[in-house]
């Protein structure tokens, strides 16, 4: 039996930010993969790296920011060493996207067809008329009401979680075997966020998609996530199932990050993390929680190495605290 | 869209009246008395008495003022002091060739302003960025004679490539063409500088946009992504700007037209300065003033065109 | 809050500074305003002195821009234009400044009737172009100083009311201006001690590029004929000399079109500068 390679593979990815003729790591060092039907969850709070890591793999970092070393495999192909032009023809292919924010990631002056169509005709060298008949299908794959009648609409005329699935449609048009999305249901609200995440959830079964989903919504992650990845100043602080994840959380952020989380059957008490992410300039050597952490010892200023805890091999965590 | 356009006139007519009112004052309330500017303070009570009868500047103010507004309502400007034509024959025998300037000048402001303004955000601080800006300076600092007169120097007396007396008044299209290109880039030279400045800094905004990472994201290349998805976002500043300085165009045309000795409103402008002509001239007003409100409501119609978002219907 | 805005407006000054374009802007209008001041002992030959031998002689080290059709010094007039051209600039800017922030600041401040009103004449006046209104306007009065200041003030009034007033629309949803009314001080005080300096720096920048325009507007008139009668020397008015002489005279036309050229790049720079420095989100 020959395992099929997964969708997506990323090897000692690490990518930097020149600020004032100097290099800032934003994503340190990091290596997942996702197979299909997966879906690993990339959590932390803003500044943490999580949004650089999607957009390097999709190779859509800001000028001042690139990859300077890593592998990032797609279907096997290596989107690093590859030529601009290769880059482009992966993009909307076999990776698609969905971003933070509906309410600006669709162009406002075309319509809303031509935009879900359009990566149909670039890839798959579709005539206008057929790519607009297989947006009225995406359409009404994402569930959006009288699809037919709403190709020529533009985007004003969606409402936020419309739009969402709109985007949606646009990011799966080529039927890609990776999703990346980020923050998809942030700017959602929360009965809409449900029905985005079911819908997303039930196209990746029929779909066989890979879904690295970035959050900071620790229960966005319980109720879709099969892996989980929390990130800490550019660095993976823990890698887990799922469910190991919840019922052990092990690095000291991690924990803070679920004591930040509001519970239903909890006593009610929100336990924000003191302090804040230090700005890039000012990041600690060694372990960058350091600045922030209760268990801090003086070996913190060496960078601990990914260790797997209480026997699990799947269930590792970079803390010299926590390593037995 | 019918409806807009009956509704945005609609909207415009106090502001025609209010155009109407300010030319009647303006020329009548000013110290001085017209019959001495017009005929220099030699001339004789009589004449001048004649003359008020002629202006009908001797009835009461508020029926001169009715009597204005009710002509200009049936289209009639009044009769030219200086030759006794109707103004409004005077004004439409040369309109054509103020409107053919205007429209060439907006044409060489978008083709050479557009690119060099896409370019320039494109490559921020690069060769075409550094070479917009001292363009579009150049541009919104030569006043229209200097540079209509520096044009003509090169172009027509030294290289000789056009006329140096204008024959924009011809049947032959080739030659009125040939004396229509220099004039047009006179013109066109301050929009060429409004529209790189405000098509660079538009893309320079578009291009940070969600949606253009989006665009990018299908996998799209460099030249869809800035003319498909980045540049119609940029129309509706660009409308802006051409129809803001749209008063300064004429005021420029009526300079380029005195430089390259066309004919055109702005010629008509100075003969009416330079005789006197007190009807011609208020005549002339109430043409330009109205010129640009029509500009203004055709920006507004233009907007329902390049975004979606504005309704027009 | 006038701690902050002091703040603020040093980090302004301080990214002037740092603005090559804005401080050559600067050099070369104080050349100008230098050369105008200086005109009655700089200048080489009395500026309306006429001289029939030498009618339009090329420039030579003596007449160092040559002469004109009466064989009058260009370079002296171009000086003495200075002088006529500045003036005429400065003052209608300012008057122009001045009356329009007052009218602005008010209909802003207290809105309703007064602001419809103001913004229905602001709608009116624009409606003419500027170069035709102050032709008009010149025109009707009559060419003189006082009249060519007062025509292209008229003409510079309603762009400063819109900018005040939208400015003090903005400050007005502040708290600040009803913490100041709170305090019970009165509307003039709160409008011209508190609101004005708060949009000094947008009134500043608009001025530095309207004086570009007046001195346009200046010299444009000259040049249609329509400025301070002659002989006085205006540097429109030169143009028109050599743009009436263009084939036997070039240099006539020339050097007071690089002179008006010098003034226009020098104050565009000053005026982009300062509006690049006070607004560091403009892309520039």
């Amino acid at each position: 039996m020959t395992a099929t390679p997964p969708p997506l593979v990323v090897e000692g990815l690490t990518t930097s930010i020149r600020l004032d003729g100097r290099l800032h790591h934003v994503v340190r060092d990091i290596s997942f993969e996702i197979r299909a039907e997966e879906t690993l969850a990339l959590v932390g709070e803003s500044g943490c790296g999580k949004s650089m890591t999607a957009l390097s793999v999709t190779g859509l970092l800001p000028p001042i920011a690139s990859v300077t070393s890593g592998r990032i495999l797609v279907e096997g192909v290596d989107m690093v060493a590859a030529s601009e032009k290769t880059r482009e023809d992966l993009r909307g292919d076999r990776i698609g996207m969905i971003f933070q924010e509906p309410m600006t990631s669709l162009n406002p002056v075309l319509p809303i067809g031509f935009q879900v169509g359009e990566a149909l005709m670039r890839h798959h060298g579709l005539s206008k008329k057929a790519a607009r008949e297989r947006a009225r299908e995406l359409l009404e794959l994402v569930r959006v009401p009288a699809a037919a009648e709403r190709l020529d609409a533009y985007p004003h005329q969606f409402s936020g979680g419309m739009r969402q699935r709109v985007m949606i449609a646009l990011a799966l048009a080529c039927r890609p075997s990776v999703l990346i999305a980020d923050e998809p249901t942030t700017a959602l609200d929360v009965t809409i966020q449900a029905q985005v995440l079911a819908l997303v959830a039930d196209l990746q079964k029929r779909e066989g998609l890979a879904v690295l989903l970035i959050t900071h919504n620790l229960g966005v992650v319980a109720s879709v996530a099969d892996r989980v990845m929390v990130m800490y100043g550019g660095d993976v602080v823990e890698s887990a199932p799922v469910k190991a994840f919840f019922d052990r959380p092990t690095h000291p952020y991690s924990q803070a990050l679920l004591a930040a989380m509001p519970r239903i059957e909890g006593d009610g008490q929100l336990k924000p993390i003191p302090g804040q992410v230090p700005p890039l300039t000012e990041m600690p050597s060694g372990c960058r929680f350091q600045s922030r952490c209760p268990l801090r010892q003086e070996i913190c200023d060496r960078l601990p190495e990914m260790t797997p805890v209480g026997g699990d091999p799947e269930h590792k965590v970079r803390c010299w605290a926590r390593s037995e | 869209m019918f409806r807009f356009v009956i509704k945005r006139l609609l909207v415009a007519i106090p502001t025609l009246w209010a155009v109407l009112t300010t030319v009647f004052v303006l020329i009548r309330v000013v110290p001085g008395d017209p019959t001495i500017i017009i005929l220099g303070d030699q001339a004789s009570e009589a004449a001048r008495e004649a003359l008020r009868e002629k202006l009908g500047l001797a009835k009461p103010i508020l029926s001169q003022y009715f009597d204005f507004l009710w002509q200009v309502l049936h289209g009639d400007l009044g009769r030219s002091l200086a030759t006794n034509r109707p103004i409004v024959d005077d004004v439409l025998s040369v309109l054509p060739f103020t409107i053919e300037l205007t429209l060439a000048s907006l044409l060489v402001g978008a083709v050479i302003g557009i690119p060099l303004g896409v370019l320039a955000a494109e490559r921020r601080d690069g060769f075409a960025d550094w070479f917009a800006r001292i363009f579009s300076l150049a541009g919104v600092s030569f006043p229209a004679f200097v540079s209509g007169i520096l044009l003509l120097m090169v172009f027509s007396v030294e290289l000789r490539w056009f006329p140096v007396i204008s024959t924009a008044n011809t049947a032959d299209p080739i030659e009125r063409l040939r004396a229509l290109v220099l004039p047009a880039i006179n013109l066109g030279l301050l929009m060429v500088a409004y529209v790189t400045r405000v098509t660079r800094s538009g893309m320079l905004k578009a291009l940070g946009e969600d949606y253009v990472r989006t665009a990018r994201s299908k996998g799209l290349g460099r030249r869809l992504v800035v003319w498909r998805h980045a540049f119609p976002n940029v129309l509706v500043p660009i409308v802006t700007v051409v129809g803001l300085y749209l008063g300064v165009l004429i005021g420029n045309a009526v300079l380029t037209e005195i430089v390259f000795n066309r004919p055109g409103i702005g010629k008509l402008i100075v003969t009416a300065l330079n005789q006197r002509d007190y009807t011609l001239l208020q005549g002339l007003m109430v043409i330009t003033a109205f010129a640009i409100v029509l500009a203004n409501i055709l920006t507004d119609l233009t907007y329902g065109l390049v975004d979606p978002r504005v309704k027009t219907s | 809050m006038s701690a902050s805005s002091s703040a603020r407006r040093n980090t302004v000054a301080s990214r002037a500074l740092r603005s090559p374009g804005l401080a050559f802007g600067f050099v070369v209008v104080v050349v100008m305003i230098v050369a105008a001041l200086i005109a009655p002992w700089a200048s080489p030959f009395d500026p309306d002195a006429q001289d029939v031998m030498l009618v339009l002689s090329p420039p030579d080290t003596t007449h160092l821009f040559g002469t004109d059709a009466f064989g009058r010094d260009v370079f002296s007039r171009i000086l003495w234009g200075a002088r006529i051209s500045l003036t005429v600039g400065f003052l209608a800017t300012a008057v122009g400044v001045v009356i329009g922030t007052v009218i602005g600041v008010v209909a802003g401040y207290y809105g309703g009737v007064i602001d419809r009103l103001v913004v229905a004449a602001t709608d009116v006046l624009l409606s003419f172009p500027q170069l035709i209104m102050g032709l008009l306007l010149v025109a009707v009065l009559g060419a003189s100083l006082t009249n060519l200041v007062i025509a292209i003030a008229v003409t510079a009034v309603p762009a400063f009311v819109r900018l005040a007033r939208g400015s003090t629309l903005a400050m007005r949803e502040r708290d600040f201006v009803d913490a100041c009314r709170s305090l019970g001080y009165s509307d003039l005080r709160i409008m011209f001690l508190h609101v004005l300096p708060n949009i000094l720096d947008e009134l500043v920048v608009m001025a530095s590029l309207w004086l570009a325009a007046a001195i346009r507007t200046e010299s444009t008139l000259a040049f249609i004929g329509l400025s301070v009668p002659p002989p006085t020397a205006t540097w429109g008015g030169i143009v028109r000399e050599g743009f009436d002489n263009l084939l036997d005279g070039p240099w006539l036309a020339v050097f007071p079109s690089l002179a008006i050229l010098a003034v226009m790049i020098g104050l565009n720079l000053i005026g982009d500068g300062l509006r690049d420095a006070s607004d560091p989100r403009a892309p520039q």
